[in-house]
């Protein structure tokens, strides 16, 4: 309670208002600090108030075989996971809870950590939280109290800086990459501000706005953006503005995406590629399935490693309904409670490892130091398949 | 701005309370401590970043705005606990992520490294005078709330006027 009145002061924030569910981001073995947190509050038989799930830990403990690295810091990874528990926090060591069955409401009140959930739950699902990170969203876990401030109040829920989308591409395949490339584009230059995106395709799914939204919050502080006509709180580019002018107005074009997708990755055709990694944010069964077509459209399986980061729920269902026995006798490993980029588990990271995701394209290189190549989900298979990197002409 | 013969004297708001001082360090651009600051080795690993490669240890580092995770708040409060964490913060807007992560170092270690905010003439003044690298900033924040940065000429031994002669 101390560090969330602390952090209220901080916010400016003149009460605390009551949360409805929480999202932690604590899982990460960060070094010894994220473990004395949490032992400090189990030995104090701490526990959660309200539903409280679990973001990615740095082991896949449905596959703990694939961890490569140190095995003292595996073993205290494996503690501060099992301490959140003990906490009554739930086991869904995801990125994107919002996936699961249960997921907020429009105007309901939550405090989520995790950057793109975050974006995610304010913006696709009109619920209400702030930017939170490590520490505070247990905090408010525990009390099931958060500062009343910034994005849980209507009044800074408006947006701010217009994105006029002139060009964006309609055709449902291989878009996926303009999404996670206009993120990255928005990102740079929105810092904290909330970007609203006109021009969308009106038919833009949940993953692809789950893409978008990810790579904002990357190279941006976004917490929140609206898509005219698309997201909850935006009908309207008058409804985004809350009746606002916009702070200034960015037209983007093809050709400036293109350049911004150019600038991310020096790959070009015909490279080599060690590996593929999608899944950042985590696969949802929708992609599992367009993934699951691409394959099957292709007269060969990959020939080099291809990850799929995803929750264990999602692989739960995935193996129900026998889908995830068809993508193992395809040659794709599937990686849950974790990621490809925050943990060694990718046998190969010395050459080219190819992504659909703008966020992973984004850390990968300084987390795991890792050559990039950037394309859409189609190429990463076509690409897959040839041990090669092959882009869509254009 | 306030002087004296110690120096010349800023206002800040503190938003989480400390003490530190040391040399200044601007980033030019915002930075993401998960995934752009390596805690073990200490330094700034966004590739790309201008700053990649910089040390923030002993350093006040100047910063406008974070951007980015939000495990960043664990990664700062690691680099605090085994030293490698900036001596203080001087930013351009107040951010929860960055000012938990030293809210915890202090909770759970007693190392009180401050966060203040500036408005933007007295952050014009310091990143001209602190790029030069020769002044020693020093921020002494027993509250929450207003407070000052002293700057003063930079020497090995700076020390404030009032703790000279403990050692």
């Amino acid at each position: 309670m101390r560090v969330l009145v602390r952090s209220a002061a901080l916010m400016g924030a003149e009460r605390l208002l009551d949360i409805t569910s929480a999202h932690i981001d604590g899982c990460l073995y960060h070094g010894q600090a994220s473990l004395d947190f949490v032992e400090r509050l189990v030995a104090g038989a701490g526990k959660v108030v309200v539903p409280t799930t679990l973001n990615v830990g740095s082991l896949d403990l449905i596959h703990p075989e694939l961890f490569r690295g140190d095995e003292a810091v595996k073993s205290q990874a494996q503690r501060l996971m099992q301490a959140h528990l003990e906490l009554g926090c739930e086991s869904t060591f995801t990125c994107a809870p919002y996936q699961s069955r249960h997921r907020p409401r429009l105007g309901q009140q939550i405090a989520w950590a995790e950057s793109n959930a975050i974006v995610f739950a304010n913006s696709v699902l009109g619920a209400r939280t702030n930017r939170y990170g490590d520490f505070m969203d247990l905090c408010a876990a525990l009390t099931g109290r958060a500062p009343a401030c910034g994005l849980h109040l209507a009044e800074n829920r408006r947006g701010q800086v217009l994105f006029d989308l002139q060009d964006f591409p309609a055709d449902r395949a291989g878009r996926d990459i303009w999404f996670a490339t206009l993120g990255l584009f928005a990102g740079k230059r929105v810092g904290t501000l909330i970007p609203v995106f006109s021009g969308l395709p009106l038919d833009t799914n949940e993953d692809e706005l789950k893409a978008l939204g990810a790579a904002c919050a990357s190279t941006g502080g976004v917490g929140m953006f609206h898509a005219v006509g698309i997201t909850p709180e935006a009908p309207t580019l008058s409804h985004a503005f809350g009746g606002r002018q916009s702070l200034r107005t960015v037209t983007v074009s093809r050709v400036q995406l293109q350049r911004t997708r150019a600038a991310l990755s020096r790959a070009r055709p015909g490279d080599r590629l060690v590996a593929v990694s999608v899944g950042t944010p985590h696969f949802s069964l929708a992609e599992f399935e367009q993934l699951l077509g691409l394959l099957a459209a292709e007269d060969a399986g990959p020939r080099i490693d291809f990850y799929v980061n995803t929750s264990r729920f999602i692989l739960w269902q995935l193996e129900q309904c026998g889908q995830a026995q068809a993508l193992l006798s395809r040659g794709i490993t599937i990686v849950t409670d974790t990621c490809t980029y925050i943990t060694p588990v990718m046998k190969q990271t010395r050459g080219l490892i190819m992504t659909n995701s703008g966020k992973w394209a984004h850390y990968a290189p300084g987390n795991i130091g890792v050559e990039v190549a950037f394309g859409s989900l189609r190429e990463c298979v076509r690409s897959a398949v040839r041990g090669e990197v092959v882009l869509d002409a254009g | 701005m306030q002087a004296d013969d110690t120096g010349t004297y800023w206002p800040a708001q503190a938003i989480v309370a400390g003490k530190g001082h040391g040399k200044p360090l601007l980033l030019t651009e915002a930075l993401s401590f998960w995934g752009g600051y390596d805690a073990v080795q200490g330094c700034v690993i966004e590739s790309g970043h201008p700053q990649c490669g910089a040390r923030l240890a002993g350093r006040v580092t100047l910063m406008e705005r974070a951007k980015g995770s939000s495990s960043s708040s664990s990664v700062l409060a690691e680099a605090i606990r085994n030293g490698t964490g900036p001596a203080a913060l001087v930013m351009r807007e107040r951010d929860l992520i960055v000012g938990l992560g030293c809210i915890v170092a202090s909770e759970l270690y007693g190392l009180h490294v401050p966060v203040v905010v500036v408005c933007e003439s007295t952050w014009q003044e310091i990143v001209d005078m602190g790029s030069a690298e020769t002044c020693d900033l020093r921020i002494d924040a027993a509250l929450p709330g207003d407070c000052l940065i002293r700057i003063s000429p930079y020497s090995a031994h700076n020390r404030p006027p009032t703790t000279g002669a403990t050692t």
